[in-house]
């Protein structure tokens, strides 16, 4: 009987809906076919009332028949579900505390793992905001010491990579070299600061980014002579052009010569999420490769794989081109030279570039919420199975009245599905708050970070994360409810039966696993702050606190070196003297790369009247510097400081750091001795300390310092230490600066610590949310414990009642009770620490300074869960202990 | 409760009830339960009321149609027809059920002959 089924289906739904008027029908209907039936049997000679009573007989249980009738025609599943939700919401409003402490938690559980899933969604799972994401390979030589420089190209090693290679549809890439603030807007009234990055002009086209407004880069825009165009990022369009439709074609002024705008670019291309998170760009030109060929390596490579490439071909492909790339074609003897130590290039796909470092922090964090949800699965399914012990009656008797098994369990489910369901909406709240937090947040430096948002997939896992958790601390009770005898269940009639045993044992079991994972967050969240405090605590061999820094608009543009060095002095002389003079400060002085930020190497000097192998040489970090600057930044120097007069007419002299003089003069003092590169000769003046130049964590790099009057800088942070907070001073630094040069724009007076600040930001981000979930972990346990021991007290009433009764001492009957506690903490903590460790080698490589194992940390965690435990305890402890035993064993 | 009757099997119900539609023309659902015991000669275990869960069935399948009516008492109700497609599904369902109990009849016989 299966034709017919599609039709019956949507008649069903059409009566679902019609409920009043067909029962009204089918009443009158039951009505007349009694009345038939009573006239056929007045017909055959019955009296009035028997031929009714067999009429109804012979019609069977009216109600019975309208309920299969209705179960016939419209959706019984439905109409079961809504009397099950409309009967939960009764009982839960009834139960309002339960009811609100269920919420409050589920809230927190599910915001916590929908937030999360967020931030790896967008940063792990979801393709880069590119629309050829998935075929875009970053193209590096394997990482090594010598920073950006030994990460990028020459302009000659691109184009011969580009021509010689097979795998790509095309190949792309940026200048590397950029720093924030680079450039000057003016015309709006005062100059005010920019960050541009340049592109190759195919940049956007390879990625697979289309114009909002206007148009992208083209050929001619790289051609040497071209007028520069620009592309705006969408953000600063908006911000510092108010989102103006006709931006298009009009000429901006940038570091004082015209550009054009030549288009916008759409919002969900953000080049600094992708490229250099934490910081921002505001506008991006086409980099004009001719002009740039004699600067050494400075382009990053991205290249677009054809159909059908894969990684390791493109891999193979690579090998064979690195060795014939150039550093430049001038010097026969620089080709070759791009297969170092750690042999040529390192394909990865874009995605792993991006977000590669981050998988397994933020798997890690997935891992911490999906602990916390199950420790708010553990809490629900104890306080529900307090609750079904006191429900027990309610259900027996149902069941006793006709209800089967399967509707009871389905009712339970119902319970927890729809107290789920609550937790959810609430927790999309929570969600959405962290989410909306973490958009704004630009300083932390993780990738995409501005896109991460309530999606689509967020709303479906949503969905998902509420079921299995509905399932999952909905389905115990409900078993064990099923499972339960009518009968004992019945005579059940209180304290110290069978039953409450039972249940009482399985909730010390829910209680020890709650422990234990609350242990495992605990313990991990340890490990990470005792990690990030580690990392705090490095010496970055320069001292953040008290300074901070400008970037310092300058113009040495000038025919030959000996009048460009002229012009910087006139710049930078009288301003370092100027600033130097104002109230509070300490010290001033300029240099072109801050730690922590950009870097560059120059090639390998060598010790003069030293050999060593080819490749032994590191190539050290360059920093173009001020005198005064060491002191700005509260650096040590052994030897002496930069003088103003160490210029093109005097011996060209260096600074390195301790780890380049111990490379190149073990055991000797380097003041005095010559380093030699080509047919310079530099003199060594002075020794600094070792400066973390690219990261707060990494193994330290050899670095060398160039006076600025011999070496052209590339900018010029001017770096102020000061006794007063330099947040004090930027109003009249920058005043000076103005007076000093009128096209100085606007630039940030930034704190040298927020540079730190930005550096540690990740590690901070995790441990901070790590940190939140275990405290979450903590309480919650601590309220599971709370439940339990308080349960076990009033269920133990009669029994404390009987010994305070007998002569126990109050303080006997507490420390009983806090002895259980203790017990049920111990065997959770066994457990978690146990779980711990093998976390612990698991989160390893996220550690720092900071071994898997830490018995301090281990031995603080477990201090701090047992001091946890024992306020948890207290309570009920306490209250035991004040049982009025007369009261006690009067009751029942 | 009568040993003898026959519970019903699932499905049988609206058989009987597009038969005797078939047979009888329109019918009001009193008038087909009475029928049913009728030529069952009261062998058959009905409730007359679950004949409204059958009738509901049947139309939502569109096998009969229903029409509220005046009966020769001058009394309304609600009168069933058969339709195309309800004898189309008739002529299947007998079918079946005919070589079904004959099946069984034969497997039945030969148990007792041995």
């Amino acid at each position: 009987m299966k034709d017919g089924w599609a039709r019956r289906s949507v008649e069903r739904v059409k009566a679902f809906f019609h409920k009043g008027a067909l029962d009204r029908e089918l009443d009158a209907e039951m009505a007349s076919h009694v009345e038939f039936a009573t006239e056929d049997n007045l017909r055959r000679g019955m009296s009035p009332e028997e031929a009714r009573r067999r009429a109804m007989a012979e019609f069977g249980g009216v109600q019975q028949a309208r309920e299969r009738q209705r179960a016939a025609r419209g959706l019984p599943f439905l109409d079961v579900l809504g009397q099950d939700a409309r009967f939960t919401l009764r009982a839960l409003r009834r139960d309002l505390g339960f009811t609100i402490v269920a919420l409050v938690m589920l809230g927190l559980g599910i915001g916590a793992n929908v937030a999360v899933f967020s931030v790896v969604n967008t940063i792990l799972l979801r393709p880069l905001p590119l629309e050829y994401s998935k075929d875009l390979v970053w193209i590096a030589p394997p990482p090594q010491k010598c920073g950006f420089s030994c990460a990028t190209y020459s302009a000659d090693a691109y184009d011969e990579f580009k021509a010689q290679s097979r795998s790509y549809e095309d190949v792309t890439g940026y200048m590397a070299f950029s720093s924030p603030d680079n450039l000057r807007l003016t015309g709006h009234g005062d100059p005010v600061p920019a960050t541009g990055i340049e592109v190759m002009p195919n940049f956007f086209q390879t990625l697979g980014v289309q114009p909002r407004l206007g148009r992208l880069f083209t050929a001619q825009d790289g051609r040497h002579g071209a007028h520069p165009a620009v592309l705006l990022e969408n953000a600063y369009w908006k911000r510092q052009f108010a989102g103006d439709p006709a931006i298009v074609g009009k000429e901006i002024d940038l570091n004082g010569s015209p550009a054009t705008v030549v288009g916008v670019l759409p919002a969900s291309f953000d080049f600094g999420a992708v490229f250099s998170p934490g910081e921002r760009v505001d506008l991006l030109s086409a980099e004009i490769l001719d002009d740039e060929r004699d600067w050494g390596n400075i382009v990053t490579m991205i290249g677009r794989l054809k159909p059908g490439v894969t990684l390791p071909q493109a891999q193979a492909d690579a090998n064979r081109v690195v060795p014939h790339l150039c550093w430049s074609e001038k010097y026969p003897h620089s080709c070759g030279s791009y297969i170092g130590k750690e042999g040529g290039m390192q394909l990865r796909t874009l995605k792993d570039y991006v977000s590669g470092r981050m998988r397994r922090s933020l798997e890690l964090l997935w891992a911490a919420v999906g602990l916390i949800l199950l420790i708010v699965c553990v809490n629900l399914s104890n306080l529900l199975l307090a609750r079904s012990a006191s429900r027990g009656k309610e259900f027996a008797m149902r069941s006793a009245l006709g209800a089967p098994r399967s509707r009871i369990v389905r009712q339970l489910l119902t319970e927890s599905l729809i107290l789920s369901a609550g937790g959810a909406v609430l927790g999309l709240g929570v969600a959405f708050l962290v989410t909306y937090y973490l958009t704004r947040a630009g300083s932390i430096a993780l990738p995409l970070l501005s896109s991460v948002g309530l999606d689509r997939a967020a709303l479906g896992w949503t969905l998902l994360v509420t079921v299995a958790t509905a399932l999952l601390f909905g389905l115990m009770p409900g078993l064990k409810m099923a499972s339960g005898s009518l009968q004992e269940t019945l005579k059940d009639s209180g304290a110290g039966a069978g039953k409450g045993l039972r249940h009482g044992k399985m909730r010390a079991a829910l209680v020890i696993s709650e422990v234990a994972l609350a242990c495992v967050l605990v313990v991990g969240a340890g490990l990470l702050l005792r990690s990030f405090l580690k990392v705090l605590d490095v010496d970055l061999g320069f001292a953040p606190d008290h300074a901070a820094s400008i970037m310092m608009e300058f113009d040495d543009n000038a025919p030959t070196a000996e009048a460009g060095v002229a012009k910087l002095e006139q710049a930078f002389i009288p301003a370092i003297a100027r600033v130097s003079a104002l109230p509070g400060v300490e010290a001033v002085g300029i240099v072109d790369y801050l730690p922590l930020g950009q870097n560059r190497a120059w090639g390998a000097p060598a010790p003069q009247g030293k050999t060593f192998a080819p490749g032994a040489l590191p190539s050290p970090l360059v920093y173009v510097c001020s005198p005064g600057y060491f002191r700005a930044m509260g650096m040590h120097v052994h030897g002496r400081d930069f003088r103003w007069d160490d210029n093109l007419k005097s011996q060209e002299v260096v600074l390195i750091n301790a780890s380049a003089a111990r490379t190149y003069w073990p055991g000797e003092d380097a003041v005095g001795k010559v380093l030699v590169s080509g047919n310079e000769q530099m003199h060594v003046i002075g020794v600094v300390d070792d400066v973390h130049a690219s990261s707060v964590e990494n193994e330290r790099s050899w670095q060398i310092y160039y006076s600025t009057l011999q070496k052209a800088p590339n900018n010029a942070e001017l770096v102020v230490r000061s006794k007063v907070p330099p947040a004090t001073l930027a109003g009249s630094v920058l005043r000076t600066l103005r007076e000093l040069n009128p096209n100085q724009p606007a630039a940030a007076f930034q704190p040298i610590s927020t540079i730190v600040e930005r550096a540690v930001s990740p590690r901070r981000f995790f441990v901070m949310l790590v940190g939140i979930f275990a405290a979450l972990g903590l309480t919650l346990a601590a309220l599971g414990i709370y439940g339990v021991i308080a349960y076990g007290v009033t269920q133990q009433t009669q029994e404390i009642g009987l010994r305070i009764a007998l002569g126990a001492s109050r303080g006997q009957v507490q420390r009983s009770v806090l002895a259980r506690t203790l017990g049920l903490v111990g065997a959770g903590l066994a457990v978690g620490t146990l779980a711990s460790l093998a976390v612990g080698r698991l989160i390893a490589s996220l550690l720092f300074g900071t071994q898997p194992t830490d018995v301090a940390t281990y031995a603080a965690m477990a201090a701090l869960l047992i001091a946890v435990a024992l306020v948890a305890g207290y309570l009920p402890a306490w209250r035991a202990s004040r049982i009025n035993p007369m009261v006690a064993l009067r009751t029942n | 409760m009568g040993d003898a009757k026959l519970d019903l099997l699932q499905g049988t119900l609206d058989l009987m009830v597009l038969q005797t539609l078939a047979s009888m023309g329109a019918q009001h659902g009193y008038g087909i339960a009475r029928r049913i015991e009728q030529v069952s000669g009261n062998e058959v275990l009905l409730n007359q009321g679950t004949i409204y869960a059958s009738l509901v069935r049947l139309q939502q399948r569109g096998w009969i149609a229903a029409e509220w009516g005046t009966s020769d008492h001058n009394r309304k109700a609600k009168f069933y027809s058969i339709t195309k497609r309800g004898r189309k599904q008739l002529a299947e369902d007998a079918a079946y059920w005919q070589r079904l109990s004959m099946v069984m009849g034969k497997v039945l016989e030969q148990g007792h002959g041995e």
